[in-house]
C-alpha cells in the first residue's frame, strides 16, 4: 500500500477483530487516543453481535492526515485476536490487506487470500511481561510503533488509563508499549511498511467523542436536568454519559421500570419545570408512545433521543438502521406539533441536541433526535469552538392570580408557569380540556385547542434549519440524505469528485425546510440514500414536494454504508 | 386552615348521586386544610377514570395524565421540587391494573408522595366491569360468570415491598379516614392509603353495608412496625382490617437517594446552573 498515492490511501485503516470480551475495545480505547494526541485525524467505528461473551466482533480505527469520519470496507492492516476473525472479515480481506497476528496462536490456517501476513508471538511476549492480559497493549503498541508515535505520549496515556489498578500493572503495560513499539518500529523497515502521515498539532486540541456521548454533552449544554429511560442499546450510551456527570451538573438521572414510565416521568419532570430528556430505540420508543400524544396534548416540552436499530421487533439489537423515521413522524395518537432533527455529524449531535431543548421549550412540543447505531458508536475527534457560548433559553413564566395554562392566543402559545412559581395554579389534562386544563365536552372549544395546538406549527416552521448542499450549486445530479450517512456520502463524493453531482443533507427532517423544493428541481436526476429498505424519507419529500426520487441507494443488512459501498453504486447508477 | 380554599366553586361534578367519591374528596380537603397545605403548594396527579377526575374538583395545581401512569410523573414532580406535597390518586383499576408496573416501583423508589387508591371493587368509566380488586364470583357483562382471578392484593404487596406507608381505609369513616390520610401526607416517603368504596352504579355486591360488615379496625395490639405482623393482617379476607398496617421510618426518599439536595435544598427549576466550566471540564478531559 506504501507505494499507492490514491486518494484512499492518505489514511490507513486498521481493523481488529475478535470475541466479545477479549479486548478489542482496550486496544481500541489506546490506539485512538494516543493517535489523536499524535496530532493524527482519528475515526473509529464498531460492529458487534448483542452478547456479552464470545461471537466475533471489528472495531475499524481510521488514522489519516486529514479529517476522516467515515466507515470503508478497505483494511490495510488486520490484527485478528481469534482464528475466526478471517471468516468474519472473508469479504473484506484484499492482497494488499497487511495481517499482523500471532501464527502458533490464532493464524496457524491463514486464508489464501493473506498476501501479506506478519508474524509476532504477541501471546509468548505477554507472557513474559506477566500474562496474556498484555496482549492488548502490546498489540496496540505494534501497530503505535508502525505510525512511529512517540513513546512518552504512548506511556503517559498508559499510566492514565491504568492509574487505578496500581503500579505493578501500570509497569507491565509501559513495559508492553517498550516492547510493542520495539517491533512495530522494525516492521517498517523488514516488511518495508509505509505508514508515513502528517500531522496536526491543532487536532490535539479537539475533542474526542462518539455520538452518544455527542448527544450526551449537547443535552448538558441544553440545560437536561431530568433524564429517565430505560436501557436498550444502541441508546443507552446517552444514559451512561448523564449518569457520568449527573452529580456535578445536578440532574436526575433514573432509570425507570420501563419505557413508559421513562416517558410519563420525564413529562411529570417538565411540568414542574426541568428540563427533561429521554433516550430509548425502536421498540422502547414504542412503548412511549402514549406518552410522545400526552406531550402534545399537554404542551409539555420533552426531548426524546431515538437511537435506530433494526427491526421489525427485537430485530438486529447492535447494528445500524434508518428504519424509524415514520415511526416517530407520525408517533402518538392525535393530531399536534413535533420537531424531528437527525445528526450527520458528531457535531450535530451536540448543537442539535442543545437545540432540542430550546425549541421544545419554546414551542412546548416534543422534540426528537433521530440518531442510529452508526452514530452511537462512531468516534472521531470533532472541534466545538463555540460550545461554552450557547444558550440555555428558558420560556417559563411566573404565575399571577389568575393564571390560566392553556389560555388562547392569537398564535397558540400560552405562557407557561410551573407549580412553586407565582400565585396562580398550573394544571394540565390529558382530555380535551379548558384554558385552566379542566375536562370540557364542549366541542366549539375543542376545535379552538386543537386548531391552538397546531397553530404553533406556523412558529415551529420559522425555526426549521435548511439542508446542506455539499458540492457545486451548479449541479446535475443531486444526491439526497438525512442522518448519519452525512460523513461516508461527503467522503464518496470526494471519491467520485463529478463536477455535476452534490449532496443535499438534511439534519431536520421534519417539518422540512421550505427550501426543499427548489434544491430539487435545479437537479436532473435525484438519488436518494437511506439506511433502509422502504425509502422512508422520499416518501416524506414526495408528500412536502410532490416530487418523485425514482434512483434509490438503499441498505438494509444491519451494517452502515461503506464509503465504497456508496461509490460503487453511484458509479452503477450513473453508468 | 378554612378547606374552602380547596372549593372550586359550583362545578359540574361528574360523579354518581351518592358516590363515595363525594366523601373522599370532602376527607381529603378537611385533610389538606388542617395540614395546612395551601393549594400552591400541592400537586395532585392522576389518571384515567372516575376516581381520577378528582384534581379537578380540587382547587389546585394538577396533573391529570394518561390511564395507570399518575406515579411516574408524580415521583419526578417531587423529585424536580420537593418543596411541593405531592399526591397521586386515582381508582384501583388505574392504579392496581393498568399501573401496577409503576406502583411496585414506586415503593421501591419511596418518593415522598401520598398515593390515594379509591378501592370499589369495579370499573366505573367503561360501566362495570372487573377491577383487579373484585372479588372471585363478581358477574359482570364481561365476567359473564364471575370473576375467576383471584382479587389483587394491594396492601400484601406494599408491604411484601416494604413500602414506607400502608395503609386502609373506608370512605363511609370520616374520621378515621381524616385522620389516617393526615398521617399519610405527613408521612416522610411513599404512603399507600387503598380506601374501599362503593360503586353506586356498578356493584350492587360491596356496598356501604358490605364494607360496613366485613371490615374491623386495627385495635392497639397491632404493631405498625412489625412487618410480619402487618403481612398477617394484609392477608385477611374473611373481614378486611382497617388502618395503618405497616410504617417503616427508616427508609431514604428518592429525592434523598438521588443525592442533590444533600448541600442546596433549592428546587432544580429554580437554580441558576454555571454550565460553563463544567462543559469545559468535559471538553479538556476528551482531549
Amino acid at each position: 500500500m506504501a507505494e499507492k498515492s490514491d486518494a484512499t490511501n492518505k489514511d490507513f485503516s486498521i481493523v481488529l477483530c475478535g470475541q466479545a470480551g477479549q479486548g478489542v475495545q482496550t486496544v481500541e480505547n489506546i490506539l485512538v487516543h494516543v493517535l489523536k494526541l499524535c496530532g493524527y485525524h482519528v475515526y473509529a467505528t464498531k460492529e458487534y453481535m448483542s452478547r456479552v461473551r464470545g461471537g466475533m466482533n471489528s472495531t475499524e480505527i481510521r488514522v489519516s492526515s486529514s479529517e476522516v469520519a467515515a466507515y470503508v470496507d478497505r483494511m490495510d492492516i488486520l490484527i485478528p485476536f481469534h482464528p475466526e476473525a478471517f471468516a468474519h472479515l472473508e469479504k473484506r480481506l484484499r492482497p494488499e490487506t497487511i495481517v499482523i497476528g500471532d501464527r502458533k496462536n490464532i493464524c496457524r490456517d491463514c486464508p489464501p487470500e493473506v498476501k501479506h501476513f506478519i508474524d509476532v508471538p504477541l501471546e509468548d511476549i505477554a507472557k513474559e511481561i506477566g500474562g496474556r492480559i498484555y496482549i492488548n497493549t502490546l498489540s496496540a503498541a505494534v501497530v503505535l510503533g508502525l505510525f512511529r508515535a512517540p513513546r512518552d505520549v504512548a506511556g503517559g496515556f498508559i499510566k492514565k488509563v491504568f492509574l487505578r489498578k496500581g503500579e505493578d500493572i501500570v509497569q507491565k503495560n509501559l513495559q508492553a508499549i517498550e516492547r510493542g513499539c520495539d517491533i512495530g518500529e522494525k516492521l517498517l523497515e523488514s516488511e518495508g511498511i509505509d505508514l508515513a502521515l502528517s500531522s496536526h498539532p491543532d487536532v490535539e486540541k479537539e475533542i474526542l467523542l462518539n455520538g452518544a456521548e455527542a448527544v450526551g454533552l449537547g443535552a448538558l449544554a441544553g440545560g437536561c436536568n431530568f433524564l429517565s429511560s430505560y436501557p436498550m442499546s444502541p441508546s443507552t450510551g446517552v444514559m451512561v454519559f448523564l449518569a457520568q456527570h449527573a452529580g456535578e451538573f445536578g440532574l436526575v438521572v433514573e432509570q425507570a421500570e420501563d419505557e413508559i414510565s421513562a416517558i410519563n416521568m420525564a413529562l411529570g419532570a417538565s411540568y414542574a419545570g426541568a428540563r427533561a430528556m429521554v433516550t430509548t430505540s425502536g421498540g422502547g420508543f414504542a412503548l412511549m408512545i402514549e406518552g410522545v400524544s400526552l406531550a402534545g396534548m399537554i404542551e409539555t416540552p420533552v426531548v426524546i433521543h431515538v437511537a435506530q436499530r433494526p427491526g421489525p421487533a427485537t430485530g438486529l439489537p447492535t447494528r445500524t438502521e434508518q428504519g424509524d423515521l415514520e415511526m416517530v413522524l407520525y408517533s402518538g395518537h392525535g393530531e399536534f406539533p413535533r420537531v424531528l432533527y437527525a445528526p450527520g455529524k458528531l457535531e450535530d449531535a451536540v448543537y442539535l441536541t442543545q437545540r432540542a431543548f430550546n425549541i421544545a421549550d419554546k414551542y412546548q412540543i416534543p422534540v426528537f433526535i433521530l440518531t442510529d447505531q452508526y452514530l452511537m458508536d462512531s468516534y472521531y475527534n470533532i472541534y466545538l469552538p463555540d460550545l461554552k457560548e450557547l444558550k440555555i433559553e428558558k420560556h417559563i413564566v411566573e404565575t399571577a392570580a389568575d393564571y390560566k395554562r392553556f389560555a388562547l392566543t392569537e398564535d397558540g402559545l400560552s405562557p407557561r408557569g410551573i407549580p412553586g412559581y407565582g400565585s396562580g395554579l398550573v394544571g394540565v389534562d390529558s382530555d380535551e380540556h379548558d384554558a385552566e386544563a379542566h375536562i370540557t365536552e364542549d366541542l366549539d372549544l375543542r376545535t379552538k385547542m386543537v386548531e391552538k395546538r397546531l397553530a404553533k406549527m406556523n412558529l415551529v416552521e420559522r425555526d426549521v434549519i435548511p439542508p446542506e448542499l455539499v458540492g457545486p450549486e451548479d449541479y446535475r445530479i443531486l444526491l439526497i440524505g438525512w442522518g448519519s450517512t452525512y460523513k461516508p456520502v461527503t467522503e464518496a463524493l470526494g471519491l467520485l469528485s463529478r463536477e455535476d453531482l452534490s449532496f443535499l443533507h438534511f439534519t431536520q427532517v421534519y417539518p422540512l425546510p421550505a427550501g426543499t423544493l427548489e434544491f430539487l428541481e435545479k437537479a436532473e436526476k435525484l438519488i436518494i440514500i437511506e439506511n433502509n429498505a422502504t425509502s422512508q424519507f422520499s416518501r416524506l419529500i414526495k408528500l412536502n414536494t410532490g416530487l418523485d426520487i425514482e434512483d434509490k441507494l438503499l441498505k438494509y443488512s444491519g451494517l452502515p454504508f461503506s464509503v465504497e459501498d456508496i461509490v460503487d453504486r453511484i458509479r452503477e447508477i450513473l453508468r | 386552615m378554612d378547606k374552602a380554599v380547596y372549593s372550586m366553586g359550583n362545578i359540574d361534578i361528574a360523579w354518581c348521586p351518592g358516590c363515595g367519591n363525594f366523601n373522599i374528596k370532602d376527607i381529603l380537603t378537611e385533610a389538606l386544610a388542617e395540614l395546612e397545605i395551601p393549594p400552591e403548594k400541592l400537586v395532585v396527579v392522576s389518571g384515567i377514570g372516575q376516581a381520577a377526575k378528582i384534581p379537578h374538583y380540587i382547587k389546585t395545581h394538577f396533573f391529570n395524565g394518561l390511564h395507570g401512569r399518575a406515579l411516574p410523573p408524580a415521583t419526578a414532580i417531587k423529585a424536580v421540587n420537593p418543596e411541593l406535597t405531592v399526591i397521586a390518586e386515582s381508582g384501583d383499576g388505574d392504579m392496581y391494573g393498568e399501573g401496577g408496573n409503576h406502583l411496585i416501583h414506586a415503593m421501591r423508589r419511596n418518593p415522598d408522595i401520598t398515593n390515594i387508591v379509591h378501592n370499589n371493587m369495579v370499573y366505573g368509566l367503561t360501566k362495570g366491569q372487573a377491577s383487579p380488586t373484585s372479588q372471585c364470583g363478581f358477574k359482570t357483562p364481561v365476567q359473564v360468570k364471575g370473576v375467576i382471578l383471584a382479587p389483587f392484593n394491594p396492601i400484601a404487596l406494599a408491604v411484601a415491598l416494604d413500602a414506607s406507608f400502608v395503609a386502609r381505609v373506608f370512605s363511609g369513616d370520616t374520621e378515621q379516614t381524616k385522620d389516617i390520610l393526615k398521617k399519610a401526607i405527613t408521612h416522610k416517603g411513599y404512603a399507600l392509603v387503598d380506601i374501599f368504596q362503593p360503586c353506586v352504579s356498578f356493584n350492587k355486591v360491596n356496598t356501604y353495608e358490605w364494607f360496613k360488615e366485613h371490615t374491623y379496625y386495627l385495635d392497639d395490639s397491632h404493631d405498625v412496625r412489625d412487618r410480619t405482623m402487618a403481612f398477617e393482617r394484609a392477608v385477611e379476607s374473611d373481614k378486611f382490617p382497617l388502618g395503618i398496617f405497616y410504617i417503616n421510618p427508616e427508609k431514604n426518599t428518592f429525592e434523598e437517594n438521588i443525592g442533590l439536595y444533600r448541600e442546596d435544598r433549592t428546587p432544580l427549576p429554580f437554580r441558576e446552573a454555571p454550565i460553563k466550566q463544567k462543559l469545559q471540564k468535559i471538553i479538556d478531559s476528551n482531549r
